[in-house]
């Protein structure tokens, strides 16, 4: 018996982005398209009619924005701020409608939308042309994979239908996607608030011979899917209720998988063989991309979430080193350097930025330096990886080649991220093996190679606890070195400045000092300011559990400005410095230190023996 | 196969990938369950998630004691069947202050719902909680997440969500956030009920037409549950054939006069309705941006 689900299912869904500027009238454009399509209820249109009376911007008139733009603030200020997602069928197809703000301080959730798209429809007001908002979503559609864009100059009632004025726009967008990786342009005239060419032909546009929108979209070819694309199974949850099952689940991102398949676990090359493949109670024989199944294979293998099974003669790149597109979502700008949170299929691991190439101009394409990445802006970089993860470029496999950047404090998603290209680097260099090794040194020396980072304000008084600390340690016959931020800004680090991201790259090339000096089986002390939780972070990670001593030299703003030894405040103050911390630029306090001293109620003698005293509690020091 | 999945397979295969994705990154997760046909699904899809292993989290009904007999009974079942832990909370100073849904209207619900869902949330520290919200609903529904984040008050701000690009959910939070996850984001209450006739889930009888004692109350169909319910003066109680297409607090819960009792006839007259689904529920029509406000307070 056939049954309802069956009947009613509509031939196949396409997903659909719609974006542009802010006032291109994208909300009212999908509004018309459910009003006209009679797919609103009458509850639904009662609302939207004494929504209008009080809200609407079109005078006595139906205001169809307020059909999606519906959070208050969206309302007050006559924007769409995030996406609104609307799901409408017609009788030859199921739409999913992602509605997207124009707003540049919002580009982020255009993105959302972006990020799943097959199709965009991209707004352009009539009177107004192509705005540099129009060419940067057309920018992300083209990153995010959209081949197929219609471009629907729209508000061609305010222009007097003039077939000229769409002419020249049409014009203009097909030279600029020209040079994207859009591959096709379909421009279509119409307004969305008269209701011209949305639904059907108007006669007001009697010179358009193309089709109208709706019927276009109908029409519209699909994305083709990634079933034929080889096999990516990302280990996504590993189920194992008792000793009798070992299941792998997850969602298939590409390919298709049968049972007695031969697949391998990209990262460790393991191989074994498909024995089962189920959802819920039941079982298949084969699944496609886009099912989430639970598999299990023949062997024992050591199989963990974020692994990745492919078959073996089809492999991706399984590296720590990309090279990719980044869209920057944050207001805090990305620095190069910095240790952020990369996800990708279900793998999280920590990576920064080790080159920042270039930004991609919205206007021109054209590829400009630059050493920050800031808001809403775009740019290709270089990355490393703390562990290697298994990626395709983003242009052959959507589901593998695309990752999101998180701030590890904020937990912000920051960027989205598309991979171009493994770096071959990784593949070739290799560590190399040294027989007297870390361990080895340090036995040699009678002692535990620690870090002891001191941080806090010009004139805290790190060096001076420091150096009392290092005079004890000496003392008492231990092998140190003192890593002082003055003195290696003079050598090390002198082509760098104050700024952000140079702040960053001056702590990461201290830590990474501070690490090949563990190796050496050194008690290292390290005297930087080092004003950002994530780089004093990203030094703790180098080092071996327990080996980084993070020292809070807790002396208030206005003490360590009274003592300002190099009259640096003064400077500050008179703005003849620029970027300086606690005036200029911010201080983030640690979190967790484990230790805070404090300056203003003990000698710097007296807080190096608390310091040492701790050591010896933790036993870093016999 | 066919390499051409259905609408529903995808959509249960995004709902899975939602499910396993919070089992293996939240600490501590609980899916909120209401005992409509929504929760019905979601339930469903949980333990295919899973399978053969149970839902690794607890169910969590937020009662306000006043749900529909019938839908207590068919709670206590399912979660039986289903070998999940329950745990119903009730917000005790509600009923200490004597709050009913007869006198105290919106205040009524935000404390048993609202309140209450905050209250059971802090004290088992649960930090993501699923829910069957769906995006077709309502508008400011139509605008969250899929994982949306609430801070330590449980308050959403809808002008900072965070982007959700591509499968790539990010779960992090600090101590005291959570986050609501929403697997049924992208379904439509006609895919609910297609999926439910598909997969032949259980629902509470309520969904299906029956005579019930009913009076009329507002233009709405009100039912006659127990005997706590306050009557009107020259309102007597009817038996009419009626059946619900959204369940709630049954004194605040609209009912339609219809004679499917069959779930391809309840489809069917799903797909001819000319009201949309939560028109039946007055607590949502008392202001167009009443559910963002009560988002923002903490409500799902």
């Amino acid at each position: 018996m056939q049954t309802l689900a069956g009947t009613l299912a509509a031939p196949d869904t396409l997903r659909v982005l719609t974006c542009g500027s802010v006032d291109d009238g994208k909300s009212t454009l999908i509004g018309r398209l459910l009003y006209d399509s009679k797919l609103l209820l009458q509850d639904q249109i009662a609302d939207l009619e004494r929504d209008s009376r009080r809200h609407g911007t079109t005078g006595g008139d139906i205001d169809f924005a307020l059909l999606v733009d519906g959070l208050e603030a969206e309302r007050e200020q006559g924007i769409t701020i995030d996406v609104a997602w609307r799901f409408f069928a017609t009788p030859r197809r199921r739409f999913i409608i992602a509605d997207t703000p124009g707003h540049e301080q919002y580009t982020r959730n255009m993105a959302t939308g972006a990020s799943t798209a097959e199709l965009a429809i991209l707004l352009v007001d009539a009177e107004k042309g192509l705005s540099r908002q129009t060419r940067r979503h057309a920018l992300i559609c083209s990153l995010m994979g959209i081949k197929q864009v219609v471009l629907a100059v729209n508000k061609m009632d305010l222009v007097g239908y003039d077939e000229a004025v769409f002419e020249k726009i049409a014009a203009d967008f097909a030279a600029f996607a020209e040079r994207t990786r859009i591959e096709s342009v379909t421009p279509i005239p119409l307004s969305a608030r008269e209701g011209d060419n949305v639904t059907g032909p108007s006669p007001r546009l009697s010179w358009w011979k193309g089709p109208a929108l709706l019927p276009f979209l109908e029409e519209a070819p699909s994305a083709p899917g990634l079933v034929e694309t080889p096999l990516r199974f990302p280990v996504q949850w590993v189920c194992r209720p008792d000793h009798t099952f070992r299941g792998y689940a997850g969602t298939i991102s590409s390919g298709r998988i049968a049972v007695g398949d031969e697949v391998v676990v990209a990262a460790s090359g393991k191989k074994s063989r498909v024995t089962a493949i189920d959802i819920g109670e039941n079982s298949l024989e084969e699944a496609v991309a886009g099912q989430s199944i639970m598999l299990r294979l023949a062997d024992e293998v050591d199989i963990a979430r974020g692994d990745v099974l492919v078959p073996a003669e089809n492999r991706p790149e399984v590296t720590d080193q990309i090279a990719a597109h980044l869209v920057w979502m944050a207001e805090e700008p990305l620095l190069p350097g910095r240790p952020y949170w990369l996800k990708a299929a279900n793998r999280m691991v920590s990576a920064q930025v080790s080159e920042l190439k270039h930004h991609l101009s919205v206007d021109t394409l054209e590829e400009t330096a630059g050493k920050v990445l800031e808001l809403n802006e775009i740019g290709f970089a270089n990355l490393s990886l703390a562990h290697p993860i298994a990626f395709d470029p983003y242009g052959e496999n959507r589901e593998t080649g695309g990752f999101i950047l998180i701030d590890r404090f904020t937990h912000s998603t920051v960027a989205a991220g598309m991979v171009d290209f493994s770096l071959r680097r990784a593949a070739n260099i290799h560590w190399q093996s040294l027989d007297v090794d870390r361990n080895a040194r340090a036995r040699l020396k009678n002692q535990k190679p620690t870090v002891l980072w001191f941080t806090g304000l010009s004139g805290a008084g790190k060096s001076t606890v420091a150096n009392w600390v290092e005079k004890k340690l000496y003392a008492a016959g231990r092998h140190t070195i003192t890593l002082d931020g003055d003195n290696v800004r003079h050598g090390l680090n002198r082509d760098l400045g104050f700024t952000d991201a140079d702040r960053v790259e001056n702590i990461r090339r201290v830590a990474e000092t501070a690490k090949l000096m563990t190796d050496a089986g050194l008690i290292v002390l390290v005297s930087f300011i080092s004003p950002f939780r994530s780089e004093r972070q990203m030094a703790r990670q180098l080092m071996m559990e327990g080996e980084f001593v993070e020292v809070f030299v807790d002396t208030p703003l206005d003490i360590a400005e009274k003592r300002d030894p190099k009259g640096l405040y003064a400077k500050a103050r008179a703005g003849q410095l620029k970027n300086f911390t606690g005036i200029d630029s911010p201080y983030q306090v640690p979190e967790n230190a484990e230790i805070t001293v404090d300056t203003t109620s003990a000698s710097p003698e007296e807080l190096a023996d608390e310091i040492i005293a701790y050591l010896r509690q933790k036993g870093r020091l016999s | 196969m066919s390499a051409n999945l259905s609408h529903l397979d995808r959509l249960e295969a995004e709902s899975l990938h939602i499910f396993r994705e919070v089992a293996a990154e939240c600490r501590n997760p609980v899916m909120l369950y209401s005992i409509g046909k929504d929760s019905s699904v979601m339930l469903h899809l949980a333990r295919k998630a899973f399978h053969p292993a149970p839902p690794p989290f607890p169910l969590l009904h937020v009662d306000t004691t006043w749900k529909f007999r019938d839908m207590y009974a068919f709670r206590n079942r399912m979660a039986a069947e289903a070998g999940m832990e329950l745990i119903v909370h009730v917000n005790q100073e509600g009923v200490a202050a004597g709050l009913n849904p007869f006198d105290h209207g919106a205040n009524y619900t935000r404390v048993m719902k609202t309140e209450g869902l905050k209250q059971a949330l802090d004290r088992h520290h649960f930090d993501a909680a699923f829910g069957g919200a769906r995006r077709d609903e309502e508008k400011s529904r139509a605008k969250e997440r899929i994982f949306s984040f609430r801070s330590k008050s449980h308050g959403w701000d809808p002008r900072n969500q965070r982007p959700e690009i591509w499968r790539l959910y990010n779960t992090l939070i600090h101590e005291g956030e959570s986050m609501r996850v929403f697997p049924l984001s992208n379904w439509t209450e006609l895919d609910i009920w297609t999926y439910i006739e598909r997969e032949n889930i259980p629902l509470v009888p309520l969904y299906f037409a029956a005579e019930r004692p009913v009076v009329k109350r507002d233009d709405q169909w009100i039912m006659v549950d127990d005997d706590r319910m306050r009557l009107m003066p020259g309102e007597v109680p009817q038996q009419r054939l009626i059946r619900f297409r959204t369940l709630g607090c049954y004194p605040l819960t609209g009912a339609v006069e219809s004679s499917a009792t069959t779930l391809a006839e309840v489809v069917m007259e799903t797909m001819g309705a000319t009201q949309s689904e939560r028109g039946g529920r007055a607590i949502d029509r008392e202001a167009s941006a009443s559910m963002e406000r009560k988002k923002r307070e903490g409500y799902f």
